[in-house]
């Protein structure tokens, strides 16, 4: 089963891995945890007072991975707003909003992503330097999580705007230097697309 | 205060008047929760987040996923404010691509 999740029997699924396999997961996840960032309450030795205002932030972030994970609530990106007045309404709402949910978001994702590295670090060595990984149901949904945000973080790097785009990385030239980003998101989806059978069967 | 015999002409007037209109300070528009169409998310994902999320059945939230894939986008729940923002909140949480606004048709 290289590359794909199998039901277990009484829930839960699994999916042999390689070393490669496992480092590559491990290694984008600590990337994506790194760019999530800290929660509030890992900086209070600093500041103790710092978690008296642990409101989230106001202003979209700028990377486009963040941007992405955490869009704008009140932007709706097919109607531009008529006016200024409503353009600078959907402004203050989406910040709001920001402030108020941006924190739980990140912290969600941020224990999906911990879920994955401590699965992984969890594995025991098969004979050839493989393993096999065994997910409860709950951390498969944690899994689930984790590999969805790791595909739009990829897909935001490889700047995949809609599905020419996708058509287009598909047809790369093994020189390109994007080959080893797109074989990776192909990868993921292939385990994502597996999980989530699995979780629906 | 006494008891109210005959109705009076006068208060059914002022019922109906244009004033009592005009105090009513938002018409009650529901909101929506709209999911927008996104190429990296799958779509056995997007109807799987429907159904676990929404409780919707497998027919329905797939019909919602065909609709966000062809359209690029579906209403997927209609509420009040805050129960949309955490139906928002809770797709940012899934990575799904969500926004929500006042159903002005």
């Amino acid at each position: 089963m290289p590359g794909h999740f199998e039901p277990l029997p009484g829930g839960g699924a699994a999916v042999a891995l390689d070393d490669v396999e496992i480092s590559i997961i491990r290694s984008l996840a600590v990337q994506l945890l790194e760019l999530i960032g800290p929660g509030p309450g890992e900086n209070a030795s600093e500041d103790p007072l710092a978690e008296l205002f642990a409101e989230g932030p106001s202003e979209p972030p700028s990377d486009p991975v963040l941007k992405r994970l955490f869009p704008d609530a009140y932007s709706d990106p097919e109607k531009e707003p008529a006016s200024t007045r409503e353009a600078e309404e959907r402004q203050a709402h989406s910040a709001e909003f920001r402030r108020y949910t941006e924190n739980d978001l990140r912290a969600g994702k941020r224990e999906n992503a911990l879920a994955v590295v401590r699965t992984l670090d969890a594995l025991s060595p098969a004979g050839d330097g493989g393993a096999v990984l065994k997910l409860t149901p709950a951390e498969s949904r944690q899994w689930l999580g984790a590999l969805n945000d790791l595909r739009l973080a990829i897909g935001a790097r490889l700047e995949i705007a809609d599905e020419d785009d996708t058509d287009i990385l598909y047809g790369l030239p093994d020189e390109d230097p994007r080959k080893p980003m797109v074989m990776a998101y192909l990868w993921l989806g292939g385990l994502q697309e597996t999980l989530v059978t699995t979780l629906l069967a | 205060m006494g008891v109210v015999t005959s109705p009076a002409p006068v208060e059914i007037e002022r019922t109906e008047s244009a004033e009592e209109v005009f105090a009513v300070p938002e018409p009650d528009v529901p909101w929506v929760t709209i999911v927008h169409n996104d190429p990296v998310n799958l779509m056995s994902y997007v109807t799987y987040v429907f159904q676990t999320y929404f409780g919707y059945t497998k027919d329905k939230a797939t019909k919602l996923m065909l609709d966000v894939h062809h359209k690029g986008r579906a209403v997927v729940s209609s509420g009040s404010r805050e129960e949309m923002e955490r139906d928002v909140q809770a797709m940012h949480g899934y990575g799904l691509w969500a926004t929500l606004q006042q159903d002005r048709k």
